[in-house]
């Protein structure tokens, strides 16, 4: 087996044999239920209303007034949830000064973190995969367009990355895991805040490229089912560059 | 097999070993031996591959230690100060992780286990999660993970920290069963570990190196003559004088009325000479024995500032006299 591989499945072990994965699943799942259901009911409501008042059912589109808004909140929540999936992944190999064992192998520190990464992606992907219920739900009583659920399905998967490869480098810069998952969050949401504050400062360069930074527009247009290589490259370099920096952030610790 | 020059390593501006040279021979078990603080645990993080030196040279096996970690990661086994052990896993569970990052093929790694934990006898323990186990049995797992792919070269610090008597010899009995096909460096603070499991000692003291050789070396370097202590239940009044008439005898202290310090010269034992001087006359023999200097002699003569105050053992406050520059390199 690859080191990379050993690793992969020492951490989906440690994932599935403490309650942290079930425990994150479940609140997840919970908090994505209710924001699929609470939009239907309004716009049932909404229906009966127009039905009653003017005699006709309104064509409703699913997929602009229920799964759009499910998939931004989907954000909010993997905002906080993310960073639970990634609080331990490094700070508690040095607590528990089981990074000495890793460092000692035969491991190179890319492996290490790749290997962790990898692990928590799967297990953040299969999370996902579990909210494919809902969608499969309504579909049985409407009509649904699959194209752009499927690219919003691969934004969520991206934007996970992101939050992901964020939070390993908040948890390898301490052995305490509060800190660790404080930190992702403080990280997230000023990446987040990004978009905003490009948007207060202006159409000039600067505005832009803070703009571009968040990964908001990046994943609002994956959602509304654009595909554009813009910003599948955002993505792709967010994961790389946080991962590297995590690498830098271990081997800077090896010289301590 | 371990080949270590003018090593020094500096974090920031404390310098925690300075300009260290030593080596060990294939086979071999070298104990590193100083207080806490004295630099042995940086000594053997650098030999892992794990932590750079500021300067010179560190090769494990024939591999420079910061040019081809790698390959130096492949042929040691560490086990650092407190072991690196996964709570939540079981052994098994956890040996079989340690065999794949150690690299070992997945065909081979059902007997590797079987092997090492028959070794450290931990097949009771095999399905036990490592949080639930005894201190002494943690610190055997710790060890089987070091074992687990068979390495050449051995590198244990503070192999016996926090185990019982019974276990520290089990442990000790290990170390020196695989010496010979292992290459061993251990680390201890106590000093009768040393002796009783290494080929060589190696005292270390603030960073430096300031002794290097085998145990009993390290003793006869340190006195100029052999010493035998007497205890005697009717010793004559004039018996100085007596004992330093016999052939070979420098000098007699007297510790008390009935026990006497016999200075002989260096490579002559006497004691069969002196038994039947004693038994001759009459004196009450009690006690007749060589007294040698113990490594804790050594250790506390070089790695203290002061002279030792009054007496630490048998022979050691006339031993004080030899100074710590005859053992300087």
């Amino acid at each position: 087996m690859s080191p990379v591989g050993a690793v992969v499945r020492k951490e989906l072990r440690t994932y599935f044999v403490s309650p942290i994965a079930y425990v994150v699943a479940g609140v997840f799942l919970l908090l994505l239920g209710l924001l699929l259901f609470l939009p239907i009911l309004a716009i049932s409501n909404q229906s009966l209303q127009m039905l009653r008042m003017q005699g006709n059912l309104p064509d409703v589109n699913l997929n602009q007034l229920v799964l759009r808004p499910a998939f931004a909140n989907m954000a909010v929540v993997m905002l906080l949830v993310v960073p639970i999936l990634t609080m331990r992944l490094l700070a508690e190999e040095k607590k528990l000064k089981t990074m000495e064992l890793l460092l000692t192998s035969p491991l190179t520190i890319t492996d290490i973190v790749v290997g962790k990464f990898i692990a928590a992606f799967l297990v953040f992907a299969s999370m996902l995969a579990l909210t494919a219920l809902g969608t499969v739900a309504l579909a049985a009583i409407a009509d649904l367009r699959w194209a752009p659920i499927a690219t919003a399905y691969l934004g969520v998967l991206l934007l996970g990355g992101v939050f992901l490869s964020v939070g390993l480098v908040a948890s390898g810069l301490t052995e305490n895991q509060v800190i660790s998952v404080v930190l992702s969050f403080g990280l997230l949401l000023v990446i987040w805040l990004f978009d905003w504050a490009g948007q207060l400062i202006g159409d000039s360069p600067f505005g832009k490229l803070m703009s571009y930074l968040s990964p908001i527009g990046h994943f609002d247009n994956l959602v509304k089912g654009l595909i554009d290589s813009k910003d599948l490259i955002y993505f792709a370099t967010a994961i790389i560059l946080s991962l590297f920096l995590t690498h830098r952030v271990l081997e800077s610790q090896r010289w301590r | 097999m371990i080949h270590v020059e003018h090593l020094t390593k500096r974090y920031g501006p404390k310098t925690a070993i300075d300009d260290v040279t030593f080596s060990v021979d294939k086979g071999q078990v070298l104990a590193f031996l100083g207080p806490n603080g004295a630099g042995k645990t940086t000594t053997m993080r650098i030999l892992t591959g794990s932590l750079p030196a500021t300067s010179g040279i560190a090769r494990v096996a024939g591999f420079d230690c910061f040019d081809q970690p790698m390959e130096v990661k492949r042929v040691i086994g560490y086990l650092p100060e407190s072991p690196p052990l996964y709570t939540e896993m079981t052994v098994a569970e956890y040996l079989v992780f340690v065999a794949r990052i150690k690299g070992v093929p997945a065909e081979q790694i059902p007997s590797a286990l079987d092997q090492v934990m028959q070794r450290l006898t931990l097949g009771e323990v095999r399905g036990r999660l490592i949080a639930n186990l005894s201190r002494g049995f943690k610190q055997r797992v710790g060890l089987a993970q070091a074992l687990v792919h068979n390495p050449a070269v051995l590198i244990l610090d503070e192999p016996t920290t926090g185990l019982d008597p019974k276990q520290i010899i089990e442990i000790r009995e290990l170390i020196r069963e695989l010496a010979g096909s292992h290459t061993i460096i251990l680390s201890t603070h106590i000093l009768p570990e040393a002796t009783a499991v290494a080929d060589r000692v190696v005292i270390i003291h603030e960073g430096r190196i300031v002794a290097e050789d085998s145990q009993e070396r390290l003793s006869a370097r340190l006195r100029r003559s052999e010493k035998v202590g007497l205890t005697l239940k009717a010793p004559p009044s004039d018996i100085v004088e007596q004992l330093s008439s016999i052939p070979g005898v420098l000098s007699v202290h007297s510790d008390d009325a009935n026990r006497f310090l016999i200075e002989v010269e260096l490579g002559r034992d006497l004691r069969d000479d002196l038994a039947r001087f004693v038994v001759e006359r009459q004196w009450g023999l009690l006690e007749l024995k060589l007294v040698t200097i113990t490594l804790e002699d050594v250790f506390l003569r070089l790695t203290q500032e002061e002279p030792l105050p009054g007496p630490a053992a048998p022979g050691s406050q006339q031993d004080s006299e030899a100074t710590a520059e005859e053992v300087h390199r």
